[in-house]
């Protein structure tokens, strides 16, 4: 530096730019290919909640999937009975306050009720430590499919065509006549009727999750909540009424706070645990955690779970994870989902406004 | 070569170690949000905690900057070409600090626990709120491609600096000797 008089053009002028052209062109190529703009086929989160936004239709500031439902809170009364396979501390007796929110699957918010035979129930439990745990849960034993491609795939093959406002029914055929692990799901949505209520619903986690206790023992576990409320009794939905599951709930809490216990099912040596689209037999062994208890309901529009994204994979310490693809993917999804209601929300620039909070 | 030529061995330790933590972050969080599959979940795993170190290790190399002033740019360079470094740099010490800022303050805004893994979790920073969640979102993406887009000036600069000018800017933090 102190000699700059001295200093001559340097030899191959030509090639030492080449090369400096060649190394920054080649960052930014590597950027490009692994951010996915230089692999579009990719199947990224985007695509998938396009795929659902697609057959939803575009609904600004409502969640993607399961696009309908109620906020809902109380509390989880842990019975304490989890505690020795679990660290978790919301398993140890006490209670826990909940963020719930009953659903049912879909992107269009104003489907009818009984548009679908499933029911949904997400709940947050806040832990006093500041810890949290999210579950979503579905009210059906299996999942059609174990993997995001199969998701992603079978929204293509239920895109309703413009036209009808039905899929083309040869798409979802050949979809599961080339997806035998849709066989489980398939048998029993044959028999799912939409029920009455959400409140006599068994909601299940259908994927499956390590717990893990003081000795750092794994137990891979399902898990479900189960009603208390009596099965039925009181008929079919209103007819003509599209929202009967939010006038349901409403007339229930109105007689009192509603429960589901929290039930823990361990799987035996050899139960799938990767795998949403396979059954663990009925006699596994299962642990009541605890009781759920929902005492107040309020429209998602402005309730506590408007602004939830009922995450699977956070988990407190003591839960965790398996290898169940369809987590990751959910929470990838979610994740894109979230982003895309909360902008819209915020009135970010570039964004639709939820213009449609009122039906 | 004199003390004045080169960068203080601290520094220049200090900026190999955050310019691959640097470089290794962009590319894991474009690659985990572009990906539904088990790398999203163990890139995220590593993106957190290493992005909170990046954000302590700026923290300490930006003191260590104001107390220990960078060796003077070469005497010939063209001005504008001295501005834009000056510029570029004060860019890359407000990113290395806001991006792990923005990414802490994202969560908290989302009500996401902010966890490191390995049981460590730091409270939030501010207070839940979804709109807020999304602008530092997206400040979150627009941002790590401007530092992106600034990394690339930088090592072509630098480039420049070590193969067409061979001036000892390069050398000032390669610390190697320098040619003539
Ligand atoms: C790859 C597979 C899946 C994808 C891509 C997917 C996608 C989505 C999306 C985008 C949402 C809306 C999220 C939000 O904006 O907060 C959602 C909600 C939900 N999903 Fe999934 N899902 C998948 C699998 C599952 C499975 C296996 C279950 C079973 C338990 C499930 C249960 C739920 C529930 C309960 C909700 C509603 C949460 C709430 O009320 O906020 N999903 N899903
Ligand atoms: C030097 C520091 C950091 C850099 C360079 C960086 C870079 C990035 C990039 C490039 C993305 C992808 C953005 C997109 O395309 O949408 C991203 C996403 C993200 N970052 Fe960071 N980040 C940093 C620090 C942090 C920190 C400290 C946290 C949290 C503690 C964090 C949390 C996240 C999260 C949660 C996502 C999005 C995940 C999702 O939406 O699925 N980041 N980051």
């Amino acid at each position: 530096m102190q000699e700059p008089e001295t200093r001559r053009p340097p030899a191959h002028a030509v090639w030492r730019w080449a090369l400096i052209g060649l190394v920054v062109a080649g960052f930014a190529a590597a950027f490009g290919y692994v951010g996915g703009w230089l692999a579009p086929g990719r199947l990224t989160p985007k695509r998938i909640i396009d795929a659902l936004q697609a057959n939803g239709g575009e609904h600004p500031g409502f969640r993607r999937n399961h696009a309908k439902g109620i906020c809902v809170a109380g509390r989880f009364e842990s019975s304490g009975a989890l505690a020795a396979y679990s660290t978790a501390p919301l398993f140890a007796p006490g209670d826990t306050p909940v963020v719930g929110r009953l659903a049912i699957p879909g992107g269009n918010p104003y489907a009818a009720d009984s548009s679908v035979p499933i029911r949904s129930f997400a709940l947050r439990f806040d832990l006093a430590d500041g810890e949290q745990w999210r579950t979503g849960m579905n009210a059906m034993p299996v999942f059609p499919v174990s993997t995001a491609q199969a998701f992603y795939d079978l929204q293509l093959a239920t895109h309703p065509d413009p036209a009808t406002g039905k899929p083309d029914p040869a798409k979802p055929k050949a979809f599961f006549a080339a997806h035998p692990e849709t066989a489980a799901f398939l048998a029993w949505i044959k028999t799912a009727k939409p029920s009455a209520s959400y409140v006599t619903e068994t909601y299940q986690s259908i994927n499956a999750f390590y717990l893990r206790d003081a000795a750092e023992q794994r137990h891979a576990v399902r898990w479900k909540v189960v009603p208390e409320q009596p099965a039925s009794g009181d008929g079919g939905p209103a007819a003509g009424d599209p929202d009967y599951l939010a006038a349901d709930l409403a007339k229930r809490l109105g007689e009192g706070p509603l429960r589901w216990h929290l039930q823990m099912v361990f799987a035996a040596e050899g139960d799938p645990v990767d795998d949403a689209t396979k059954v663990w037999p009925a006699d596994r062994r299962t642990v009541d955690a605890g009781t759920i208890v929902i005492d107040r309901m309020q429209a998602q529009d402005d309730g506590p779970c408007r602004d939830v994204n009922y995450d699977p994979t956070i988990l407190p310490r003591g839960i965790e994870v398996s290898n169940d693809p369809l987590l990751v993917a959910r929470s990838a999804a979610y994740a894109d989902s979230y982003l895309r209601r909360t902008s819209e929300e915020g009135h970010l620039p570039g964004t639709a406004s939820p213009k449609e909070n009122h039906p | 070569m004199s003390h004045a030529d080169t960068f203080h061995p601290f520094a220049r330790v200090l900026h190999w170690l955050m310019a691959l933590a640097i470089l290794s972050m962009l590319f894991v969080g474009a690659g985990m949000v572009t990906s539904v599959e088990a790398r999203h979940a163990w890139l995220l795993a590593i993106h957190k905690p290493l992005g909170i170190t990046i954000f302590v290790l700026a923290l300490i190399r930006l003191g260590f900057r104001l107390t220990h002033p960078a060796p003077p740019l070469p005497a010939d360079m063209p001005e504008w070409q001295k501005l834009a470094a000056h510029a570029s740099h004060w860019l890359l010490y407000g990113l290395m600090i806001a991006m792990p800022l923005i990414g802490w303050g994202m969560l908290s805004a989302g009500n996401y626990p902010v966890t490191l893994g390995a049981g460590l979790r730091l409270p939030p920073i501010l207070p839940s709120d979804a709109a807020l969640f999304a602008w530092l979102r997206e400040a979150h993406r627009y941002l790590a491609w401007l530092f992106f887009l600034t990394f690339l000036a930088h090592i072509g600069a630098a480039l420049m600096h070590g193969l067409i000018r061979r001036d000892g800017v390069l050398q000032s933090m390669t610390g190697g000797r320098r040619s003539a």
